[in-house]
């Protein structure tokens, strides 16, 4: 079977488990849920002070919502130890992590659907600048989040305490894309200035992390 | 029978030089050297700790030699002859919210059985043959311990692998269960297939393997093809 064969067949099934499972996006969802009624409460913005915290508020509740799709994805091959028989098989590994980066995009993608209305309705959102650019910015945040996630995921797989070593690990190296999807959101929101700059910057990110992974992965999997 | 029985001189299926495998300071594989014919039955002994799983773990390239040399089928790069090995582990290395259909088709794809007729033939003939029904639509995780097993029997069969790794193959396998797959793997040696059976339950294959391996602390201590000379 080809790469892409292998990456389809192995996307299809993690889709398929959720689908039955729906462990990550229920605990995504629920998450999420508890951040936008926690700080509507909290806080009572303007529709002006709205505009200029959203971006921030949006995007770290995603990225913590998103740690949890993200340690759901590598437990479950690690129940029966399912990624031996992936291991002792021909298939490549970085279809493996291509197919697991593309299943948690797909993920918090739905999640991010479905919680943006109820983030327009509790802090009163209307974008003054161009809102088509937004969808540009969910995508190539929400790829920057989950493909270095699922790495990082998979290198904290063998640790003893993961849950908390992933978070360690993917923080740190998501601020430039976090400080890119937040001002670009911002701008947007508010329509000062351009976000062309942080969408090039989240391009940039994208590209160079999503190689890298690929190209380190075999090494993640192989490591004993 | 076997094909190396007949030819002597085929060239060794396993041909393990000074193999060590070290975890941290524990050496699980102390210098294991040794030769196996092809397509004849190994049954491997020993006491928990001994190193059984480590060597089969090793055999199937799982895990790395920290010392020493391992060729499996003429080459000692054993991830480009991994579709020629079939490894079942102690764990199911199964989906347990996926049918057995469901997994097997997924490994199927895995190993380049990509055409859907001959991939679902294929896992159809394999589930079949470790005596379960192909059209079960319950998911893994409902079947028993037994047919777990077998499930993962028929996972390591689905390439039609020239050298099998089993592990345990008949633990929480009801006895009736138990003699129709050693049987089965009886069968498959007399297909010229070669394997290695870790088993605390060596009296099912008394009359079926051609060699009882005894480990003891990381070393092969004894072989014989008798079971009772081996464990002495």
């Amino acid at each position: 079977m080809s790469f892409f064969g292998i990456t389809r067949a192995t996307l299809a099934k993690d889709v398929r488990l959720e689908w039955r499972s729906k462990d990550a996006i229920n605990a995504m969802l629920f998450f999420s849920l508890l951040v936008v009624v926690i700080f509507s409460f909290s806080f009572d913005p303007t529709a002006e002070e709205s505009r200029r915290i959203a971006g921030g508020l949006v995007w770290v509740a995603f990225l913590f919502a998103a740690i949890v799709a993200l340690n759901q994805t590598w437990a479950r091959e690690l129940r029966n130890q399912v990624l031996d028989a992936y291991r002792v098989s021909p298939a490549p590994a970085n279809a493996l992590f291509l197919a697991k980066a593309l299943g948690n995009f797909i993920f918090v993608t739905v999640l991010e659907a479905l919680m943006t209305p109820l983030f327009i309705v509790f802090y009163k959102l209307r974008a003054l600048g161009p809102t088509w650019e937004l969808l540009p910015i969910a995508a190539l945040g929400t790829w920057a989040l989950v493909v270095n996630g699922t790495f990082f995921a998979a290198i904290s797989l063998r640790t003893r305490s993961r849950e908390i070593m992933l978070p360690l690990l993917l923080f740190p190296i998501s601020i430039p894309a976090l400080l890119g999807m937040v001002n670009a959101t911002t701008a947007i929101l508010t329509g000062e200035g351009s976000a062309r700059f942080w969408i090039a910057l989240l391009v940039a990110y994208d590209v160079v992390f999503t190689s890298a992974c690929l190209l380190l992965f075999e090494t993640v999997l192989e490591a004993e | 029978m076997a094909e190396a029985q007949s030819n002597p001189d085929a060239l060794p299926a396993v041909v393990a030089d000074g193999v060590v495998k070290q975890f941290g300071r524990l050496a699980a594989l102390r210098g294991v050297s040794a030769q196996f014919a092809a397509g004849r039955l190994y049954v491997i002994l020993g006491d928990n700790g001994a190193g059984k799983t480590t060597l089969l773990r090793t055999l199937a390239g799982l895990a790395q030699p920290t010392r020493g040399t391992i060729s499996i089928l003429g080459t000692t790069s054993v991830r480009s002859v991994c579709t020629q090995i079939g490894y079942m582990a102690h764990p199911s290395l199964l989906y347990d919210e996926m049918s057995g259909m469901e997994n097997l088709r997924y490994f199927a794809g895995l190993y380049g059985i990509e055409d859907d007729r001959t991939a679902n033939d294929r896992c159809r003939e394999v589930i079949a043959s470790v005596k379960l029904d192909p059209e079960l639509e319950r998911p893994v995780g409902q079947y028993s311990q037994g047919m777990r097993q077998r499930m993962s029997l028929a996972r390591a069969l689905l390439n039609d692998p020239k050298l099998l790794l089993l592990d345990e193959p008949f633990s929480n396998v009801d006895s009736r269960s138990a003699q129709e797959m050693a049987v089965l793997l009886a069968q498959m040696r007399d297909r010229g297939k070669t394997l290695f059976v870790v088993t605390h339950q060596p009296g099912l294959l008394e009359d079926v393997a051609d060699e009882f391996v005894r480990m003891d602390a990381g070393k092969i201590v004894n072989r014989n093809a008798k079971l009772r000379v081996a464990s002495q």
